[in-house]
C-alpha cells in the first residue's frame, strides 16, 4: 500500500493541477492516435476499395498483368483452404480444449504442460511455421508418402500443396480454436455435468450428451476466429503452397492455389505499373477486410450472446 | 417402530473427507435405516453437504480430494477399488439445490438416464417416463407438454422434474442437497409432501438449512458442525431433548 | 470388512466402459498434439537447418553446386515470384555429384534422384571442390581447419549477399536491421498502447469507451499484409515527406508498421490487466483524496505493472518475428548501419522473401532455417518469460494483496 503515500507532496494546487491536466493529457493524445490510426486505415481502405468492387471482379479471373478482371481464383483459394484448415484443426483444438477442461487436474505437470504448449504456440512467429511446412509437411510427410507409395519424390504430396498450407495454418491457427472453446465448455454449469453424473452418467455420456451440444455456438465461435485469423496469414503459406497466378482453379487439395492476402502482396510489391494495379489492390484489401473482420464480427456477437446466457 | 426394528441401508465408519490436506468431515460414523428420511443440518461450511456428496462419491470430480474410512451402502464400502462409480450412483440418485433440468424436452430430460442405460424400447421408456413424473406429482401438469422444453416451467416444477428424472433410474437412495432453498413457500410445501410420499420406495437423505424442514419431512436427523457429526437421533429427540450443548444451541437459534 | 452378498449390488463388480476408456485416451492422445508440435516445429526447423554442420568441414563457396532442386519446389518457385530479384539464380552444376553427404541424401530421397553412395567416392569430387574455391576464392586454401573458421567467418561479417558467385551469410546486418525496427516498434507502439490503455479504462467517457475499445481491437484484426500494403502506399510517403529522407522505405517505416500491429496487442493485455486491479485499491487511493489521475499512474498503473510488462514483452516477440509488415515496408537491403533511416532487412523478412527461390537442401537453404530455429528460440524464451516471471509476480501481489 506505499504508492498511497506518494501523493503527500509539497507541491502547490496550481503545480497539482496542471501536472494532472499533462497527465490526462497524454493519454488522450495516446488514445486518440491509436484510435485515429484504426479509423482512419479502416475509412482509407473503404474509400479507396469499395468503388472498385464489382460483380466482375468477385467473378473473374485477373487479366493484363492483374490490371483488370477480378480476383475470384484468389477468393476461391483462400475459401478452400481455410475450409480445409478448419476441418483439421477444430477438432483437435476442441478436443484438446475438451482435455484442459474436462479431463485435466489443473495441478498435473501433463495439463501445464499443454497449457504452455499452446502459449507457446500462439507466440511463435508465423514465417516459423512456414517454415516448418516445408521442412515437416512438405517434405517428411508428402515426401514420405510419396516414396512409400513408391513414386517419385514431389511426385503427389512431396511439392508445396494446398493440403499443406491448410496443415500449416491449422497449427497455427489451433490456439485460437482452443481458447475459445475452453471459454465456451467452461460456460455449461457444473450443476448440469453434476446432474448427468449423478443419474449414472459415465465422463464420456456426460461430455458428449451435456456438455458438446451446450457449447456448440463456442466451437462455432472458435471456428470462425480461427477461420478469420487464417484467411489473413500469408507468411506461413507464400512457400507451402500459394502461388501468383494459376491457370485452373484447384481441384483436390494437393493442387497449389492462389490467395487474397498473397496476391495482395504481390500486387503490392510485384507490378511493373503501380498506378494501373491501385484499383485492384485496394479492390482486393477490402475483400480481404471484408473477409476477415465480417467472420470476426460473427464470432463477437456469437460470444457476446454466450456470454449473457452465460450471466443471465 | 422399534430401533431394533430398522434395516441398516447405509452405515459409515471413521469417514474421512480432506480437500487437499484441509480435513473436511472428522471420523463420521453413522447408521442410516432403510425407507426412511434423514435430514442434515448445520450452518454453512459445516460438511453436511460434503458427506451427502461422498454418499454417491459425487466428490470424485473435485481434484485433490481424498477419503479415509468407509461408506457401506447395501453391505458394500463404496470406496472400494473394485466399485464401478458409474453403477452406485444409479444406485444413489441425487437431486441438487439449483433446480437445473437439461435444456432438453421435459420427455428427454425424464428419459435422459434410461438412454444412457441402453434402453432404447419406446413403450417402455414411455411407460417409465410417465411413471416417474406421475411419482413425483408433476404429470397432471405437463402430461399434455411433454415435448416442450424442460426451461418452460416453474422453478418448483423444475425441480420435480429433476427429482422424475432421478427416479426414472430406479435408484434405491435418493440424495437430496438443500431442495427446496431456491423455492417459493408453495412449491417448498410439494415437495416437501412428495419427500413423504417417496419414503415408501427410497432412502431419503436429505440436507438442510431450514430445520423447520428437517423437522417437518424427516425421521432421523444428525446435526453437523465444523466437520463433526455431533449428534443424530431421532428427530424429535434431536428437536425436544438434543444431549449435546451445540444442537441445542443451534436449534434454539444461538448460532448459525 | 467383508461385503454381505446382498441382493441389490449391481455396483460391485466394475465394468469395463471400453468406451469411456478410448474416448479419454483420444482426447488425452489429441491434447498432446499442441505438445508434439512444438517439439516437432523445433526438430523439423532444426533439421533442415542441421545442413550447415556438413559445410563447417567443408569449403565455403561450393555450397550451391550441393543443393538438389526439388521438382515440386522449382515449380512452386517460378510460379510464385518473389518480391526481391538478385540477379539470376545460380543454375545447378551439373558436373557435381549431388550427394556426398548423408544430409543431402535426404533431400534427395525426397526429391527421388538417383542415390547412389555418398561417402564413397569422396575423392572423385574433393579436389575438384577445392580447385573451384581455390579459383574462386583466393584466401582459401586446402586447408580444413581453416575452412572450418570461413564459414564462421562468414556467418558473422556485415555482408548479406546469398545469391552470388561469392555468397556471403553475414547475419549482423539482418539482426541490427531487425533489432532496428523491433526498437523503433516497440519505441512507438508500447507508449501509445499503454497510454490508450490508461485513457479508456480510467479516463474516457463511458459512451466514447465503448466505441473506442472495439475499433482499437479491430486494428488486431487487420492482416499484416494488410498493414505491410498501407505502409507501403501512405506511411512510406508520410515519413518521406516529413523527415525528408533520401529512401522511401527504411527501417523508419517498417517500425512504424510494426508499431502498428503490436499497438492493439499491448493495449488489450494492459486493459485487461488494469482492470483486474481490484476495485479497492482504486476506492482506497481516492477516499485518501488522490485525484483520478493520481490514482491511476500511481496505485493502477504500478499494480498493473506485471500485465503491462507482458504486453510489451509479447509485443517485442510479435514485432521480432513479423514477416509481412518488414518484408513490404522496411526497404529490404540488407544494409550494415546504425542509420533509421536507411532500408533494413529482418530474419523473418529474410525467411520470407528468400525462401521461395532458394534450391531446396543448399546452404542457403539450411541457413534460412536456422534463422527459423533463432526465431523460434527468441519468441520461445520471451513466452517462458512471460509465462513463469510474470505470471508468478501478478500472483504473488494479488493473492498477497487479497
Amino acid at each position: 500500500m506505499t504508492p498511497l503515500r506518494h501523493h503527500r507532496t509539497t507541491r502547490s494546487e496550481f503545480q497539482k493541477k496542471v501536472l494532472g491536466f499533462f497527465a490526462v493529457g497524454i493519454t488522450v493524445v495516446g488514445g486518440f492516435i491509436v484510435f485515429g490510426t484504426a479509423m482512419f486505415m479502416l475509412l482509407h481502405f473503404l474509400i479507396k476499395g469499395l468503388p472498385h468492387i464489382s460483380w466482375e471482379f468477385l467473378s473473374q479471373a485477373p487479366r493484363n498483368n492483374n490490371t483488370e478482371g477480378g480476383i475470384f481464383p484468389a477468393i476461391y483459394g483462400t475459401t478452400f483452404l481455410v475450409l480445409t484448415m478448419a476441418l483439421l484443426g477444430v477438432p483437435v483444438g476442441t478436443a484438446t480444449a475438451l482435455y484442459l477442461t474436462e479431463y485435466a487436474k489443473q495441478q498435473s505437470f501433463f495439463a501445464k504442460s499443454v497449457r504452455f504448449a499452446v502459449n507457446t504456440l500462439a507466440g511463435v512467429p508465423s514465417i516459423v511455421f512456414g517454415l516448418f511446412g516445408v521442412g515437416f509437411f512438405i517434405q517428411f510427410v508428402g515426401g514420405g508418402i510419396d516414396s512409400l507409395a513408391g513414386m517419385e519424390g514431389g511426385a503427389v504430396f512431396g511439392h508445396p500443396a494446398l493440403i499443406w498450407a491448410s496443415a500449416t495454418l491449422s497449427i497455427l491457427t489451433l490456439p485460437v480454436v482452443i481458447v475459445s472453446v475452453e471459454e465456451a465448455l467452461k460456460a455449461v454449469p457444473r450443476e448440469l455435468r453434476e446432474a448427468s453424473l449423478a443419474l449414472g452418467a459415465t465422463k464420456w455420456q456426460t461430455i458428449w450428451k451435456i456438455v458438446l451440444p451446450n457449447s456448440l455456438t463456442g466451437i462455432l465461435t472458435g471456428s470462425i476466429l480461427a477461420v478469420g485469423r487464417g484467411a489473413g496469414e500469408v507468411a506461413p503459406i507464400i512457400f507451402v503452397g500459394a502461388v501468383y497466378s494459376l491457370p485452373e482453379l484447384p481441384t483436390g487439395v494437393t493442387d497449389q492455389f492462389m490467395h487474397l492476402g498473397y496476391h495482395l502482396f504481390v500486387l503490392a510489391t510485384q507490378s511493373p505499373d503501380v498506378d494501373a494495379v491501385a484499383p485492384q489492390q485496394y479492390a482486393t484489401t477490402v475483400v480481404l477486410l471484408m473477409l476477415t473482420f465480417g467472420l470476426n464480427f460473427t464470432a463477437t456477437i456469437i460470444r457476446s450472446r454466450i456470454r449473457k446466457k452465460r450471466l443471465g | 417402530m422399534g430401533k431394533e426394528q430398522e434395516r441398516i441401508k447405509i452405515r459409515t465408519n471413521d469417514f474421512n473427507f480432506y480437500y487437499g490436506d484441509n480435513r473436511a468431515l472428522h471420523n463420521i460414523s453413522v447408521e442410516i435405516p432403510e425407507n426412511r428420511v434423514v435430514a442434515f443440518i448445520g450452518p454453512s461450511g459445516c460438511g453436511k453437504s460434503t458427506f451427502l456428496r461422498s454418499m454417491n462419491r459425487m466428490n470424485d470430480v473435485i481434484d485433490g480430494t481424498s477419503v479415509k474410512g468407509a461408506i457401506v451402502i447395501n453391505g458394500i464400502d463404496i470406496y472400494d477399488k473394485t466399485v464401478d462409480v458409474v453403477e452406485l450412483r444409479k444406485l444413489v440418485g441425487m437431486v441438487f439445490q439449483k433446480h437445473i433440468p437439461f435444456p432438453k424436452s421435459i420427455y428427454d430430460n425424464v428419459a435422459y438416464g434410461l438412454y444412457l442405460s441402453g434402453r432404447k424400447n419406446k413403450t417402455e421408456v414411455e411407460g417409465i417416463v410417465e411413471q416417474s413424473l406421475k411419482r413425483s406429482a408433476l404429470w397432471e401438469e405437463v402430461k399434455d407438454r411433454l415435448n416442450e422444453s424442460a426451461m418452460s416451467l416453474s422453478g418448483g416444477q423444475q425441480q420435480r422434474l429433476c427429482i422424475a428424472r432421478a427416479v426414472a433410474v430406479d435408484p434405491e437412495v435418493l440424495l437430496m442437497d438443500e431442495p427446496c432453498s431456491a423455492l417459493d413457500p408453495i412449491s417448498t410445501a410439494k415437495i416437501e409432501e412428495l419427500i413423504g410420499e417417496l419414503k415408501d420406495t427410497y432412502t431419503i437423505i436429505i440436507v438442510t438449512h431450514n430445520m423447520q424442514q428437517a423437522a417437518r419431512v424427516s425421521d432421523f436427523t444428525g446435526f453437523f458442525y465444523m466437520g463433526n457429526l455431533v449428534e443424530f437421533d431421532k428427530t424429535r429427540t434431536i428437536f425436544t431433548t438434543p444431549s449435546k450443548k451445540e444442537t441445542e444451541d443451534y436449534i434454539t437459534g444461538r448460532f448459525g | 470388512m467383508t461385503p454381505q452378498t446382498s441382493g441389490t449390488n449391481p455396483f460391485r463388480r466394475r465394468k469395463r466402459h471400453i468406451g469411456e476408456r478410448i474416448a479419454e485416451f483420444t482426447v488425452r492422445l489429441t491434447a498432446s498434439i499442441s505438445i508434439l508440435m512444438i517439439f516437432l516445429i523445433l526438430t523439423f526447423v532444426l533439421r533442415e537447418a542441421w545442413g550447415i554442420t556438413a559445410f563447417l568441414t567443408e569449403t565455403n563457396s561450393d555450397k550451391t553446386e550441393k543443393g538438389v532442386v526439388n521438382e515440386g519446389s522449382k515449380a512452386a518457385s517460378s510460379d510464385s515470384s518473389s518480391p526481391d530479384t538478385y540477379g539470376e539464380t545460380e543454375e545447378v552444376s551439373p558436373d557435381v555429384p549431388e550427394e556426398y553427404n548423408s544430409d543431402v541424401q535426404e533431400t534427395i530421397t525426397d526429391s527421388g534422384t538417383v542415390n547412389t553412395t555418398g561417402g564413397d567416392e569422396p575423392e572423385s569430387y574433393n579436389p575438384d571442390v577445392t580447385d573451384y574455391s581455390a579459383s574462386e576464392e583466393n584466401k582459401a586454401e586446402p586447408n580444413i581447419s581453416h575452412e572450418k573458421k570461413t564459414l564462421v567467418q562468414n556467418l558473422t561479417s556485415d555482408t548479406w549477399q546469398p545469391v552470388s558467385s561469392e555468397p556471403k551469410f553475414g547475419l549482423m546486418p539482418l539482426i541490427l536491421g531487425t533489432a532496428k525496427t523491433t526498437f523503433i516498434a516497440i519505441l512507438i507502439g508500447a507508449p501509445l498502447g499503454i497510454l490508450a490503455a490508461i485513457y479508456t479504462a480510467f479516463f474516457a467517457p463511458r459512451r466514447l469507451r465503448e466505441v473506442m475499445k472495439p475499433v482499437i481491437e479491430l486494428l488486431a484484426g487487420f492482416p499484416s499484409v494488410v498493414i505491410g500494403f498501407f505502409c507501403l502506399m501512405l506511411v512510406a510517403d508520410f515519413v518521406q515527406i516529413t523527415f525528408g529522407v533520401e529512401y522511401r522505405l527504411n527501417a523508419i517505416v517498417g517500425g512504424i508498421g510494426l508499431a502498428i500491429a503490436i499497438v492493439p496487442v499491448i493495449f488489450t493485455i494492459t486493459e485487461d490487466s488494469l482492470m483486474s486491479v481490484p476495485k479497492s485499491y482504486r476506492e482506497a487511493s481516492l477516499a485518501l483524496g488522490a485525484t483520478e489521475w493520481q490514482t491511476a499512474f500511481k496505485v493502477m498503473l504500478p499494480a498493473a505493472l506485471p500485465g503491462v510488462v507482458a504486453a510489451v514483452l509479447l509485443g517485442v516477440g510479435r514485432a521480432f518475428g513479423e514477416t509481412m509488415i518488414a518484408l513490404m515496408a522496411t526497404g529490404n537491403a540488407a544494409v550494415y548501419s546504425a542509420s533509421m533511416v536507411e532500408p533494413v532487412r529482418t530474419l523473418a523478412a529474410t525467411i520470407g522473401a528468400e525462401m521461395g527461390e532458394v534450391i531446396w537442401g543448399s546452404l542457403h537453404y539450411n541457413i534460412l532455417f536456422m534463422l527459423g530455429v533463432l526465431l523460434f528460440l527468441v519468441s520461445f524464451s520471451i513466452n517462458a518469460l512471460t509465462e513463469f516471471f510474470v505470471k508468478g509476480m501478478l500472483a504473488k501481489k494479488f493473492q498477497g494483496g487479497t
